[in-house]
């Protein structure tokens, strides 16, 4: 055997494995889809805007679900963006060296901890919690379950990702721009704000990511939410998300069309999360490269033109 | 120094401080979901914890053998299906990084990576439970395998890319073919990195509930059979939670504990391997 076939068939059996990787998504795709075929072809887009989930008559409208998924997640992406970003720049910008890679260390811990426990600390410390405030606050059903729960605890489990992501914006942002801020006479803040909006589309990226998981996040939010398909506006109310309900009902499925339509809110959950993360991960890709691209121009001093 | 000057400085100041404050925000729900993880947890952790099965609602005491017995072998399934699979997918990657190919895997296992647990699950539902009509051991293991492959693509792609250049060029220059250099030369030196990585990605996977539910399912006996229904410590985790049993919650919260410790031990040794290699690399 000569060297370059033994490379050729080193590139591509290892090529093979990473075939598989593009293998699995489409099969996930195309598998939801063939799985859901009975509730699409009943309801048809009528499953997307009606609000009756009725399995005993067999009547599904999966309203209540997108609605408790998008509100859950745009509430915690309001309440950890800030605070991602925050941290972002904190650890990147403003902490002493020395503090960096334990900042850093800790706030991605809370990645590493698991949905499961999150519910759990959820039932029987946030939500009490939660419950006081809303007494405190005069509001009503004070259940401490309900979307501001669900909120919250999505919130803290999105900082992580958004801010690890946009992090790694800042640390690619070229110097020469905080230079020129600087030498401007620019303040610390302005110099950061000036980087920011170098970076601004990679940061949006970083907070679509944030996004994505919070869609996706199952155990927690079923934990706390309440697990009440209706659709209002009101924080207090238990109410529902997509996930959750695959969660909670899809072992109870007892006829194939009541398991195709928990399918189908599955393959559109499965939709939204790709789009989302496929548009982050190429605004966040994109402000890489312009980082990269960026060429410093020498600076060409006039040589003085004797008089 | 101006009106004006100062202003901005004092401004500059203001959201420096909001900063650090967002710092110690978030590190809040971290400790106190750590503290009380070990104060609810510790206490209810015992020997009959690893060694005892669940009893009855009713009667105290018992413990979670079968659900970590479980846990492991549903772990077991899936690294032994995703390592392989994950490390020879990250070896293409980082030794053809430039090519259209390897763009597009690197973006497919970025969204695989984002897809919510639970829709993989229904994947594996699909293909393994449905056809046979049961849940079974080796569902959920391949759903967790399959959560399990991005992360071990990516780590195994970056760690590679830490093995200086020269060992390489070294082995290519003594005539090595591409596949010699890669496994003899070029894996090994990153070995203990790829290996951490792996144990972090078991650890992330073994914290997973979603894709189990409808899988592995759950059994309230021993079992170690492949094609039967099997216990988690996660899923169990859940049944005690949302129970109205004050027992069962504190079996939950030892079951937490546990997770927790886990996944701290691998994480903080992993960390220790990436940072060995990095000095390799620099030397």
């Amino acid at each position: 055997m000569t060297r370059s076939s033994d490379d050729r068939s080193f590139r591509i059996g290892t090529g093979a494995f990473a075939a598989l990787v593009l293998l699995i998504v489409a099969g996930i795709a195309f598998e939801l889809t063939r799985q859901s075929t009975l509730s699409i072809a009943k309801f048809g887009l009528k499953f997307w805007t009606t609000k009756v989930w009725d399995p005993v008559s067999g009547d599904f409208g999966a309203l209540p679900f997108i609605w408790g998924t998008l509100y859950s997640s745009v509430l915690a992406l309001l309440v950890a963006t800030p605070i991602a970003l925050g941290i972002a720049i904190f650890i990147s910008e403003l902490s002493p060296r020395m503090l960096r890679q334990p900042l850093a260390y800790l706030t991605e811990l809370l990645a590493a901890i698991p949905s499961i426990v999150y519910g759990l600390w959820g039932i029987f410390v946030l939500v009490p919690i939660v419950r006081k405030v809303e007494i405190a606050m005069g509001a009503k059903p004070a259940l401490g379950v309900g979307m501001l729960a669900a909120a919250l605890i999505l919130a803290v489990m999105v900082i992580p990702f958004t801010s690890s992501v946009a992090r790694e914006i800042l640390k690619n942002v070229p110097a020469t721009q905080r230079e020129a801020a600087y030498a401007l006479g620019a303040t610390r803040w302005e110099a950061i704000k000036v980087a920011i909006g170098f970076g601004r589309t990679g940061i949006i990226g970083a907070v679509m990511l944030g996004f994505g998981r919070a869609l996706g996040e199952t155990m927690a939010v079923t934990m706390v939410i309440g697990n009440s398909p209706q659709i209002s506006a009101s924080l207090f109310k238990p109410q529902y998300t997509m996930a959750a309900v695959i969660a909670n009902e899809f072992t109870e499925a007892a006829d194939e069309l009541y398991l195709h339509a928990l399918i189908e809110i599955g393959l559109l959950l499965f939709i939204i999360t790709v789009g989302v993360n496929l548009l982050s991960r190429l605004l966040i890709w994109s402000t890489k490269r312009r980082a990269q691209t960026i060429v410093v121009i020498p600076v060409i001093v006039a040589e003085e033109v004797p008089a | 120094m101006t009106a004006n000057l100062r202003r901005r400085k004092i401004y500059s100041g203001i959201f420096e401080t909001l900063c650090a404050l967002a710092v110690v925000v978030a590190l809040i729900p971290l400790a106190m979901i750590l503290f009380y993880v070990i104060k609810e947890g510790f206490g209810a952790l015992n020997l009959d914890f690893f060694l005892h099965m669940p009893k009855p609602v009713g009667e105290s005491g018992g413990g979670m053998a079968n659900a970590i017995a479980g846990t492991l072998i549903l772990i077991g399934i899936a690294a032994a299906f995703a390592v392989p699979v994950g490390c020879l997918c990250g070896i293409h990657l980082s030794e053809y990084p430039g090519t259209k190919f390897s763009s597009i895997v690197r973006f497919a296992a970025d969204v695989l990576n984002g897809v919510p647990s639970i829709v993989v699950g229904i994947f594996a539902y699909g293909i393994l439970v449905l056809p046979v009509k049961r849940f079974s051991a080796i569902a959920g293991g391949v759903a967790l395998g399959l959560l399990m492959i991005p992360i071990v693509v990516r780590t195994t792609e970056e760690l590679l890319r830490l093995v200086p250049g020269g060992l390489r060029e070294g082995a290519l220059a003594l005539g090595a073919t591409r596949g010699r250099a890669v496994f003899s030369v070029i894996v090994p030196a990153a070995l203990p990195g790829i290996l951490t990585g792996i144990l972090v990605a078991l650890a992330r996977v073994a914290g997973e509930t979603a894709p189990l539910l409808f899988t592995a399912f759950n059994n309230r006996f021993w079992s170690t059979s492949l094609t039967q229904p099997i216990a988690s410590l996660t899923v169990q985790v859940f049944t005690y939670a949302i129970s109205p049993y004050d027992d069962w919650h504190r079996q939950a919260w030892a079951g937490a504990f546990l997770l927790v410790m886990m996944i701290l031990a691998l994480s903080i040794l992993a960390r220790l391997a990436v940072r060995r290699l990095e000095r390799m690399n620099r030397s």
